[in-house]
């Protein structure tokens, strides 16, 4: 994992590996990272910067290889997965967020969206099957609840 | 990783040891793991699939290359009970040797048995013929049960007995294939009963879980991209409908029931046509060949012999392509929901294929027992064109299996091949219209099970038979491999790869249990062939084992006598459905109590003072 990290880096920062940030650009060259449509909330999320610009230190980057390995239990998993999805970051997922989501996975062009009405009755079922307290939103424990049932997570 | 550093100052010098131990035995067990996932066989192979055309497809991968662990087990299993001392006491190695006890009480028309061993000058195509057919040559080796003439091989002072153990092996080998089976598909079910109740949670879990994590190619995105947009429309559009069908009025529901009715029909009157064809086809088969077999002729008499004995396998095969077309354009007729509509052919596919292969186990029996003269009743089986019947129903299944294979490799080089040449390099318009072919997950798995069905019943009669299905799945992965990646665009509808895994061992099982039923005959009912065979002193096959039963001590007999007896089965049968009763209650109870805490849930968050 260390040589992966220490690729990204420019040669001259190279040898101090251990405390450099690698800037975000560089980071969504990874193979895995660069057909995900959820690239950006990745960075956003796993990113201790405290600038914003979600470059990613070397400890940074092994949280993120932890979480997505094999041997993550699935509440790391789906704490992670519910803060990635969150795109508003508020703690919950409401309306706006289950569409971007949506959007995200059925790709950004303008003929890949789902019509209106799709959407509406698409966000309606979700809300209807895991939201168990009826406010209108997805709070953690609604989603770890939904997701320690999906078999294909 | 500081939190790390700064504890360890404070730790003794214990503590600190037990913590790098734990530390270190954690890495080098970390590195053993993935030392051994390297020896699982293709590995890299099935990941790359993966990566490139998603999980349901690389499902089909490894459940081909779980049928090759199996298949080369049971083939261990049977060369080294049955193959193994049969050639070390004929050959005399070990200071062994065999006995072979002249049957009594057998009319002796009934023991004779020239097989056409191909001695002296032969034309080199007779050898070709005799590969294809497995007759001549191959008919005298170990490949089939009439090389087992030995009734016990006597290794240094060890009396081995053969007969008891060509059938334990037959038993063992199926009840290893049951357990395999039934254990891997374990976890699918658990998933699968979860998975039921997931129909209240089926949006959740594609928003949610939907998108696959191990894709790395740009190409491979954009096609999941579309999967999950196709996917999502459809599960939308079966809602509406749906709806539209439970607002269906009184007479529309009738025109579509009998609409139904008469479409089922025409599929039984499909099935029945295919059944006909199959045994007019083996009857064909069997009644020509013989006369022709033992003759040498020129090359078109050679020919048109070899196509006479592969008739059946060509009836069987056309009747497996043909009869899926017909029902999928049948199925559009029957209104039903997609998702049921795929299950439905699914089913009938299967069916087909399956009843195809009983079809033909049965005119080749009715013409094995075919007897209308006395000195036929006899023996109990047609002995003047059967003299060895287990042999023959052995190169049946041989010849099914090599055709299989040949079927395969033909319309992969044939058919899938040219057609891509001709969309990459021909642009008009019917030819990009056609395109190129989607890779049929269901297809092909039925092609492997019945493949898988024909070794499982072919191995009693044929003992080497699972290593040549082996070696035949073995090649045919690597040939779907290549015609995946050169001439096939991924599915446009994604099948979910935890259902599909169940799905495909349930079929399995089921061609298993299929394949207990002409075994069950063969062994216990037909009289077995007095002239070759490990059984030839035993009424029927099963013989055998009441025989060594009657050679136990007393008090062991008893006891297998009581097990046998309906003063046990009986009481054993009522407690087993106790117990199933109970864990249904129990099932249910859990339900209630899961709807039960929903509710207060709902009610809680109303009213926090509640």
């Amino acid at each position: 994992a260390y040589k992966r990290f220490s690729e990204l880096l420019p040669k001259e920062e190279r040898a101090n590996a251990c405390a450099a940030r690698v800037p975000k650009s560089q980071i969504l060259t990874l193979p895995e990272l660069r057909a995900n449509p959820f690239q950006h909330r990745i960075c956003r999320v796993f990113s201790t910067s405290e600038h914003g610009d979600d470059s990613m230190s070397f400890e940074d980057f092994l949280d993120m290889l932890s979480v997505f390995s094999d041997s993550a239990t699935s509440d790391i998993k789906s704490h992670y997965a519910f803060r990635i999805f969150d795109f508003d970051d508020d703690g919950t997922l409401d309306r706006r967020d289950l569409e971007k989501l949506v959007d995200c996975l059925t790709g950004h062009g303008e003929d890949s969206r789902l019509s209106n009405a799709e959407m509406e009755q698409l966000i309606r079922n979700i809300l209807e099957e895991s939201d168990i307290d009826k406010d209108g939103t997805i709070n953690l424990s609604e989603f770890q609840h939904v997701v320690s049932r999906s078999p294909d997570f | 990783r500081d939190c790390q550093q700064a504890d360890i100052k404070h730790l003794s010098g214990w503590k600190q040891w037990k913590r790098t131990s734990s530390k270190s035995l954690k890495k080098i067990l970390g590195e053993v793991k993935e030392l051994s996932s390297y020896l699982v066989l293709w590995r890299h192979d099935i990941h790359s699939i993966e990566g490139k055309f998603g999980t349901g497809i690389q499902s089909y991968f490894s459940f081909l290359r779980f049928l090759v662990l199996l298949n080369f087990i049971i083939f261990i299993l049977m060369f080294s009970f049955v193959t193994l001392p049969s050639i070390i006491s004929q050959y005399g190695i070990f200071n062994s040797s065999f006995v072979k006890i002249p049957p009594k009480n057998i009319a002796p028309h009934c023991t004779v048995y020239e097989p056409n061993g191909n001695k002296g000058l032969v034309y080199f195509y007779t050898y070709l013929k005799d590969l294809l057919s497995g007759t001549g040559f191959l008919e005298v080796t170990s490949l089939f049960y009439g090389y087992y003439t030995i009734d016990a091989a006597w290794i240094s002072i060890l009396r081995y007995n053969l007969p008891l153990a060509y059938l334990l092996a037959t038993f063992a080998y199926l009840a290893l294939s049951l357990l395999w089976i039934i254990k891997r598909s374990v976890e699918g079910f658990k998933q699968n009963l979860v998975h039921d109740e997931d129909q209240f949670q089926s949006y959740c879990n594609k928003v949610f879980a939907g998108w696959d994590f191990c894709i790395t190619d740009l190409n491979a995105a954009r096609l999941k991209h579309r999967s999950l947009l196709y996917e999502l429309q459809t599960d939308l559009e079966e809602e509406r409908l749906k709806r539209k069908i439970a607002d269906r009025t009184m007479k529309e529901k009738l025109r579509i029931y009998s609409l139904r009715i008469f479409i089922n029909i025409i599929v039984i009157a499909v099935l029945s046509g295919c059944f006909y064809s199959i045994y007019r086809a083996t009857v064909f088969s069997q009644e020509n060949s013989n006369v022709s077999m033992r003759t040498l002729g020129q090359i078109q008499l050679g020919l048109a012999n070899l196509i006479v004995q592969y008739l059946p396998s060509i009836v069987i095969t056309l009747a497996n392509f043909v009869a899926p077309q017909i029902f999928s354009i049948l199925i559009r007729f029957e209104d039903y929901s997609p998702a049921f509509e795929i299950r439905l052919t699914l089913m009938r596919c299967v069916f087909v294929r399956l009843a195809n292969i009983g079809v033909l186990l049965f005119s080749l029996w009715s013409q094995i027992s075919y007897c209308d003269t006395e000195e036929c009743k006899a023996c109990g089986y047609n002995y003047e064109l059967y003299p060895c019947w287990e042999s023959e129903v052995g190169q049946e299944m041989y010849k099914l299996m090599i055709f299989d294979f040949i079927i395969i490799l033909a319309v992969t080089l044939f058919l899938d091949f040219p057609r891509k040449l001709l969309v990459t390099h021909c642009s008009c318009k019917p030819v990009q219209w056609c395109g190129l072919q989607e890779f049929g997950i269901s297809d092909n798995v039925l092609e492997i099970i019945y493949g898988q069905t024909i070794c499982w019943i072919g191995t009693f009669f044929s003992p080497l038979l699972p290593a040549i299905a082996t070696v035949k799945y073995f090649i045919i992965f690597y040939i779907k491999k290549i015609s995946l990646l050169h001439t096939r665009k991924p599915t446009a509808r994604p099948i979910r790869a935890s259902s599909s895994n169940f799905f495909f061992l349930l079929v399995l099982l089921i061609g298993l249990v299929l394949a207990f039923i002409p075994l069950g005959i063969s062994i216990a009912h037909i009289p077995s062939s007095k002239a070759c065979g490990p059984f030839r002193s035993f009424n029927t096959s099963w013989a055998v084992v009441p025989d060594t039963i009657l050679e136990f001590p007393t008090g062991l007999q008893q006891v297998l006598y009581g097990v046998a007896s309906e003063a046990f089965a009986v009481p054993f049968f009522m407690v087993i459905c106790l117990i199933m009763f109970y864990f249904i209650a129990l099932a249910g109870a859990h339900k209630r109590v899961v709807e039960q805490l929903r509710e207060q849930l709902v009610l809680v968050s109303i009213d926090p003072l509640f």
